[in-house]
């Protein structure tokens, strides 16, 4: 009892719990367990056999490169073959992945056989000396600086700190500077579109002049401004601002005074963009009104002037005010407002 | 002779004559005139209009009205046309089991026969879209290439890329389009079933129509090929990203931790 009671919490509690018995410290380290030996450590023959399954290992690996190549040579680009869990699958990719996933697979399986059966796997502690220098070392440095400090004159001459100062802190405005020549300026392109008066609304699908007839109510089309074509070559960059998807509401159903002015007999001509992240944006279902965003679930009211009744999107759909002309429909103005997501100085 | 020429006053000889007359004028017509084919169309149309109400009485009044005209429970039907009606009961969707965001597909439960005299009924309501015939939608003559476009174009977002389908709002879905008969494609764009929306004749030409059906004949079927394996559903990076984490990632940990576990010793402890 006595050799052990430094380690006992208190006299008071032993008294109360009888008589504990603490033989020695039981947080004391247990040091590594005894070293075991594997079956390749002790027995010459079974080492052998290990070194022959990581040489077959090896072997194989270099086997499925050969296939690789084989097979990249030989397999024809456009055949396919029917794998059971697969599916019909191109036999090259089936081909080059196989190959190639067994000749690393083996590769490493070997290395791994090879660390666990035949490497030796003896735990070793290494005593580590302490990190931090020596008192007189750490004293000898610190007056070292100190004498530089005074030797280079820093302190006493401020002109010279201070003008050195200001040119470090001058020096990265070059840098800052040249960031100008990562691209030409917005300047107005995101505030205007293609659309503007008497443009005519052209199907994306068959593209011609779409008439007010051809849309049925509970209808869905997409339109682009007419003369942009799709072998233009700025065709992509155009249309991420111009697409535009035409729905037809009965009249007595659109909510929004002035999306019904806007309309032509209940045809209303919405921005295709999301106006959260600039998502193209159609899921349109055709009893509710409502348009879909897929990209994070923004919901639009297209029959109430595509207000944004559920998710991130921070403006209302921008509507185009398009009107019948020699019975077609066109554009009556460009879009009132900048389409897709906002941006800094949208306002 | 004699005796025909005595009764010749009877007073029924002109009753007589009259029959005759007719007998043999009515004989002549249907010998001579040209048989009126549309006549007899007429009568088999009839019949099945009339066929189809009857059917229409047992297992869609109930909502749609009993004369088509609609409900609180089901939209009107007059104009909705015999395509709707081939593409709602011949996949099943009608009659609905209940109601709900959606009306899922479902065995279909009347046989080819009754469907068209349905379909007969209804579109006599008012004009709407007729049921497409073969040539129509068969994949001859279709440019697969277009129709992949236009799919892109007018599809693919609600329907994905091939036409595995997605979610919606509120519990609504664009469902996939993988083994629907190519007739049923067809009509669904023709009349935009539930709350999908149409796309008719004057924006979505036949051809184009027949272009889009055999784009997802090419790519949607269980012998269109998928030249990397493993589709996961065809859904996006979504699925392939969790399998991959979940599989590909769970295995390189399992691997992980049989390398650092024990070798197997010589003695047993």
């Amino acid at each position: 009892m006595s050799e052990t009671e430094e380690n006992l919490p208190s006299e008071r509690e032993t008294a109360h719990e009888g008589a504990v018995v603490k033989a020695e410290n039981p947080f004391a380290d247990p040091g590594l367990p005894p070293h075991e030996h594997r079956v390749q450590d002790t027995d010459e023959r079974a080492a052998k056999r290990s070194e022959r399954a990581v040489a077959f290992l090896f072997l194989v690996s270099m086997l499925a490169t050969v296939a690789f190549i084989a097979s990249y040579v030989a397999i024809p680009i456009d055949k396919i073959v029917y794998i059971f869990p697969l599916g019909h699958i191109s036999a090259l990719n089936f081909a080059l992945g196989l190959t190639l996933g067994v000749a690393l697979f083996c590769i490493g399986a070997g290395a791994v056989h090879w660390a666990r059966t035949l490497m030796s796997d003896e735990e070793v502690a290494d005593e580590r000396h302490p990190i931090a220098a020596a008192p007189e070392v750490k004293a000898k440095v610190l007056a070292d600086f100190a004498d530089g400090a005074r030797e280079s004159q820093f302190g006493r001459r401020k002109l010279i700190r201070n003008t050195m100062f200001g040119a470090l802190a001058l020096v990265p405005l070059s840098g800052v500077v040249l960031l100008r020549d990562l691209g030409p300026l917005p300047e107005k392109k995101l505030r205007t579109t293609g659309w503007k008066k008497g443009i005519r609304l052209v199907n994306q699908s068959t593209n011609l002049p779409l008439r007010p007839e051809d849309i049925a109510v509970g209808s869905l089309t997409f339109a682009k401004p007419e003369g942009l074509e799709e072998s233009d070559e700025e065709f992509n960059e155009k249309i991420a601002k111009d697409a535009l998807m035409l729905v037809r509401i009965q009249p007595q159903n659109i909510k929004d005074k002035q999306e019904l002015a806007w309309s032509h007999e209940g045809i209303v001509a919405y921005s295709k963009i999301c106006t959260h992240v600039g998502c193209p944006i159609s899921l349109y279902e055709q009893q509710t009104h409502h348009v879909l965003c897929p990209c994070h679930q923004s919901t639009f009211d297209l029959s109430d002037g595509g207000r944004v009744i559920f998710g991130p999107a921070g403006h209302a759909l921008p509507q185009l005010h398009i009107t019948v002309k020699d019975g077609f429909l066109e554009a009556a103005s460009g879009f009132a407002e900048p389409v897709g997501p906002s941006f800094w100085e949208r306002g | 002779m004699k005796k025909l020429s005595a009764r010749r006053r009877h007073p029924l000889a002109a009753l007589v004559v009259l029959l005759f007359a007719l007998a043999v004028t009515g004989g002549l017509y249907a010998a001579f005139a040209p048989a009126d084919k549309a006549q007899a169309d007429d009568t088999a149309q009839s019949l099945a209009i009339k066929e189809g109400k009857k059917l229409f009485a047992v297992g869609c009044a109930s909502c749609h009205g009993t004369g088509g005209q609609g409900s609180s429970d089901g939209p009107s039907l007059v104009g909705v046309g015999a395509a709707a009606v081939d593409f709602q009961v011949g996949t099943g969707r009608m009659p609905a089991q209940q109601p709900g965001a959606q009306v899922p597909r479902k065995r279909n439960i009347y046989t080819n026969a009754q469907i068209d005299q349905l379909a007969a009924y209804v579109a006599s309501l008012g004009p709407g879209p007729a049921v497409p015939d073969k040539a129509q939608y068969s994949a001859d003559g279709a440019d697969i290439g277009k129709g992949g476009e236009l799919f892109r174009t007018n599809c693919a977002q609600c329907h994905n890329f091939t036409g595995k389908g997605g979610a919606l709002t509120n519990g609504k879905y664009a469902p996939t389009l993988e083994g629907v008969n190519p007739k049923h494609i067809y009509e669904a764009m023709e009349t935009g079933p539930q709350n999908m929306p149409s796309f008719g004749d004057g924006t979505l030409s036949k051809q184009n129509k027949k272009d889009i059906v055999a784009y997802l004949g090419a790519v949607d079927s269980d012998k269109s090929a998928s030249p990397g394996g493993m589709e996961l559903g065809g859904l996006g990076p979504v699925t392939e990203g969790l399998f991959g984490y979940i599989f590909g990632l769970g295995a390189c940990v399992a691997v992980a931790i049989w390398v650092a576990a024990r070798t197997t010793k010589a003695k047993k402890s």
